[in-house]
């Protein structure tokens, strides 16, 4: 069989060095009743009352399998002009972010618990830590979460613990998908999680700061907010502040190349989802969740953290640190129960936000304000077709389209070719007739005037 | 060796980016915007290539050599498994596809790799069924106690408590934490299984549930574990199965048929998706037929026409614990490999990762104490105590193979074991790199003796020696600002 290199020879000499006669009996410990039966196919003796069958079809060849994965794949819309977002976007990745992560010695590594065989990643998570601080401005991050999704739950608890507050506001405008994601994680936990709004599509100031109050442990707010609505955020950061609260922000790390930046808002916590950074759509993942705050809470912060160092030569070099807070330390006491993170994600950031660098972060981020722009344009021209509201976005805008239901016009354009946008029905029931539409910098003038005529063909 | 960030000159850049079409009007009001540039590298392309693959030189894969880590499985993943993860049909798809048109008709070829890697991970465990969503092993872990709790409170019981061995990993505590409850730590017995008498002692009605590996972090099958569920369950509690080793008992049994009621899978251990320096992982958690009402939204059915279906409709489901189906990217690679070495592979893989690990304890076994003697599944742990007692610890003896081109072992865990190191091959491994490995081993032993200090002075031939991680933690420095 491939990918075992053992020969008969080789076994019989193993087997004696060890002490036994056969392979079977290293398993002799394993009760017999519980083995499957397909233990037969190695081991003749009947057992009759076994329990279980491990009917896993036989192998097949690389050939064979390649072309069964490919024939699924077939299935799959991916030639449809996406306007989907949603937190998720169609960003161009540049050829080098594949050929350098794809770089074996980073991806078949484990966690570098060797740091001096194992400089390359973590320098590359340093690296990628310092990118983060950059981007948001914040003075240090962690080395990667899972997604934003649970890197905003991870924020949560840590306000918790640096507030021993378990009382958390969270704006109605921060991704739906997140707030179920909280939902979820709370459900069996003393937190009193409320939920703010939302207003068309903007944060309702009022009612969050009146909710905030000094039992409030931290205020989770989001920029560009899942209508795509940017926002300065800075009197609720204030607000939070004032009742002794920590506000956490979750941030579309693009946007940051034009957008103020969570720390200039005076947010404490800052945490995202980091897939637009060089990351594939690949149906939901893997992504990447990151976090960043600052220095006098790095203590409380969860995940691994790699820093800076010297060897007994002097010379500069990466350790993970910190790791009194984690679990394979602290056990029950740990700030969070992670362990593998989404490092070749990271990876895959840095490299991406090197590529791009200084300028080229801008441009994108311009490029996707610029399309958007046009693309509200074009599109509100559409008789009947309307922002849901004036408050300036981003990459992505919502739009109420003169039907009951916009998921039905979404899917009338999916027969001419075009992924229109996300429905919003789907999480905002009173928001049945409206569509969320992202335009990345991937998108053309063409493709743009394409959705507009279908959509306007359709109404 | 320079950062990124310490290279290039101001205004150069590497990316070559799509066109601007479009008038470059931008309607963000001032107060909104950045009022200066992130200060991210300014660099070309080659720059960034150059780097990266220095520090790519600077790392070291299973690629690079035998990196027999203790309890991270860290076998050889086959190419054909990394390159299906390219493939743009899956690649290039939006996860909010199947929302646009209900009952995901536009991802019928993604639906269908979830679904039928479902079954195979069903068959292969004995469970019921599969959520996807877990992004990691302890992520899974922490649904899997949050789906523990949900049963409970369904049945209206009050549980408060989860029983964990001490030679747990350390993320089994820190999740049934994380998850609400208190842990109850139980000891070993002489024999390195959990102590059947301490254990009968914590298992109360409190108990929600009792966390085991198996075989354990010792590399040990514990021959009482069904006694061991049958008590468990008679209490009210639901077991819990850490599939961080797996790999050792594929085909020759399987957590379901023991009894137990939660398993997480670590896909980048036992079904080869690399761990990518970290992550990402993948952590599929499947329940018995009790416990299925309650798996996290949404879930994937076949329907009669042969269709595939996103179910959001369970009421009872505790929700969402990621956004989507998982880290699919990482499933797509499982599901090769599951269905390239078939159930034979499968049995096999299991058969020789246990060869593998007794031929390498019967090569130390004189040469090293070994605190649980006996044979072992898929990995095994020897003790550095006597080298100890020369002044080379664990520490030392690691330092020592990066020298001679081998990842070390896992030190210093189990916590139980002094000085220990734990040894997995995997089954990947040869022979003649297991009898390497084994001649290093003893080569340092005998080192221990005539010359401690040369191993003191372990790694040298490292782009960087010894850190000090005592500075690290003292004068932090996490980023170049």
């Amino acid at each position: 069989m491939p990918y075992l290199p053992h020969t008969d020879d080789e076994r019989r000499e193993m087997l004696a060095a060890i002490g036994v006669e056969s392979i079977d009996e290293l398993f002799a410990v394993i009760p017999r009743r519980l083995r499957p039966k397909t233990y037969d196919l190695f081991d003749r003796v009947p057992a009759p009352e076994r329990p279980a069958s491990f009917d896993i079809p036989p192998g097949m060849s690389e050939f064979a399998v390649q072309r069964k994965l490919h024939t699924l794949a077939a299935k799959d819309a991916t030639d449809l002009v996406c306007f989907v977002g949603g937190g998720f976007y169609d960003h161009f990745i540049p050829a080098a972010v594949d050929a350098l992560a794809g770089r074996s010695e980073f991806y078949t590594a484990y966690t570098p618990y060797q740091p001096e065989m194992s400089q390359g990643i973590l320098q590359a998570m340093y690296e990628y830590q310092s990118a983060m601080c950059r981007l948001t401005e914040m003075e240090a991050a962690n080395a990667s979460l899972y997604d934003g999704g649970t890197a905003l739950y991870e924020a949560m608890m840590m306000a918790i613990r640096i507030t021993g507050r378990p009382k958390i506001i969270i704006d109605g405008c921060v991704s739906p998908i997140y707030r179920k994601m909280m939902d979820c994680y709370t459900s069996n936990l003393d937190i009193e999680l409320v939920t703010v709004g939302p207003d068309d599509g903007s944060t309702n100031r009022d009612e969050l700061k009146q909710l905030v109050d000094e039992k409030t442990g931290g205020v989770i707010l989001q920029n560009p907010n899942f209508f795509g609505v940017v926002d300065d955020c800075t009197d609720l950061v204030d607000a939070a502040h004032s009742a002794g609260a920590v506000a956490i922000a979750s941030v579309y790390p693009i946007s940051l190349g034009i957008l103020k930046t969570p720390r200039a808002m005076g947010f404490d916590i800052v945490t995202g989802e980091g897939q637009s950074l060089g990351l594939p759509l690949s149906f939901g993942g893997p992504y990447l969740g990151f976090m960043a705050t600052l220095k006098k809470y790095v203590r409380k912060m969860p995940g691994r953290i790699i820093g800076a160092t010297k060897d007994s030569a002097g010379r500069r070099g990466f350790v993970m640190t910190l790791q009194a807070r984690e679990q394979h330390i602290r056990r029950e006491k740990a700030t969070s129960n992670i362990c593998s993170n989404e490092a070749l994600c990271a990876v895959r950031a840095v490299i991406y936000l090197s590529l791009v660098g200084r300028q080229g972060l801008k441009n994108v981020a311009r490029m996707c304000a610029a399309k958007a722009r046009y693309a509200r344009e074009r599109l509100t021209r559409i008789t009947g077709v309307e922002p849901l509201s004036d408050a300036p976005t981003f990459n992505e805008f919502a739009l109420k389209l003169p039907v009951e239901n916009a998921a039905e016009v979404v899917n009338e354009l999916i027969e001419k070719g075009v992924a229109a946008g996300f429905p919003l029905g789907r999480y905002y029931p009173r928001l049945r007739n409206a569509l969320l539409v992202s335009v990345t910098e991937k998108r053309t003038k063409e493709e743009i005037g394409m959705l507009a005529e279908a959509l306007e063909a359709v109404l | 060796m320079k950062l990124i960030f310490e290279q290039g000159a101001p205004g150069r850049h590497g990316a070559n980016l799509p066109e601007l079409d479009l008038p470059d009007e931008v309607d963000i009001p001032a107060r909104c915007l950045r009022d200066h540039d992130a200060a991210l590298p300014e660099v070309s392309e080659l720059d960034v290539v150059r780097h990266f693959t220095e520090l790519s030189r600077r790392n070291f894969g299973v690629d690079c050599g035998f990196y027999p880590l203790g309890s991270c499985t860290m076998k050889y993943n086959p190419k054909f498994c990394e390159a299906v993860g390219n493939i743009e049909g899956f690649r290039e798809l939006h996860p909010l596809l199947p929302q646009l048109r209900i009952g995901g008709m536009l991802t019928q070829g993604a639906l269908q790799v979830l679904h039928d890697l479902e079954r195979l991970l069903c068959e292969i465990t004995g469970m019921s069924a599969f959520t996807m969503q877990p992004l990691a092993g302890a992520h899974g872990e922490l649904t899997g106690v949050m789906l523990i709790a949900a049963y409970h409170r369904a049945m209206g019981r009050k549980k408060t408590k989860v029983i964990v061995p001490d030679s747990a990993h350390g993320t089994n505590p820190a999740s049934a934490a994380i998850g609400g409850f208190k842990v109850v730590p139980v000891p070993s017995d002489a024999r390195g299984f959990m102590d059947l008498d301490a254990f009968r002692a914590a298992l109360d009605g409190q108990v929600a549930a009792v966390m085991l590996t198996c075989p354990n972090t010792l590399g040990l099958f514990n021959p009482h574990i069904q006694e061991i569920a049958d008590m468990t369950h008679d209490a009210g509690g639901l077991m819990y199965y850490d599939g961080a080793n797996l790999n050792a008992i594929l085909g020759k049994c399987r957590p379901g048929d023991i009894g137990f009621d939660v398993v997480h899978l670590n896909l980048h251990k036992t079904f080869a998706t690399p761990h990518g320096g970290g992550g990402p992982g993948a952590g599929p958690v499947g329940v018995s037929e009790k416990l299925v009402e309650f798996l996290p939204t949404s879930l994937v059915e076949k329907r009669q026409d042969g269709t595939y279906v996103l179910r959001y409709d369970k009421e009872n489901s505790i929700g969402y614990v990621a956004p989507f189906y998982g880290n699919f990217g990482v499933m797509l690679k499982a599901y090769a490999y599951i269905l390239l070495l078939g159930r034979e592979g499968l049995v096999k893989v299991a058969e020789h990762a246990v060869l593998n690990a007794n031929y390498v304890l019967s090569r130390l076994r004189k040469h090293f104490d070994v605190p649980y003697d006996g044979l072992c599944m898929h990995e095994c742990v020897l003790s550095a105590t006597r080298q100890a007692r020369n002044g080379v610890q664990a520490l030392d003896i690691a330092k020592a193979l990066i020298d001679r081109g081998f990842h070390p072992p896992t030190v210093y865990f189990p916590l139980i074991v002094k000085e220990a190191m734990m040894i997995e091959p995997t089954e990947t491994e040869s022979k003649e790199t297991l009898d390497a490995f084994c001649d290093a081993m003893v080569d340092i032993a005998g080192l221990a003796e005539s010359d401690p200090e040369a191993l003191h002075r372990a790694p040298v031939t490292t782009p960087v020696t010894r850190l000090d991680e005592y500075a690290a933690a003292r004068d932090l420095d996490l980023a170049s600002l």
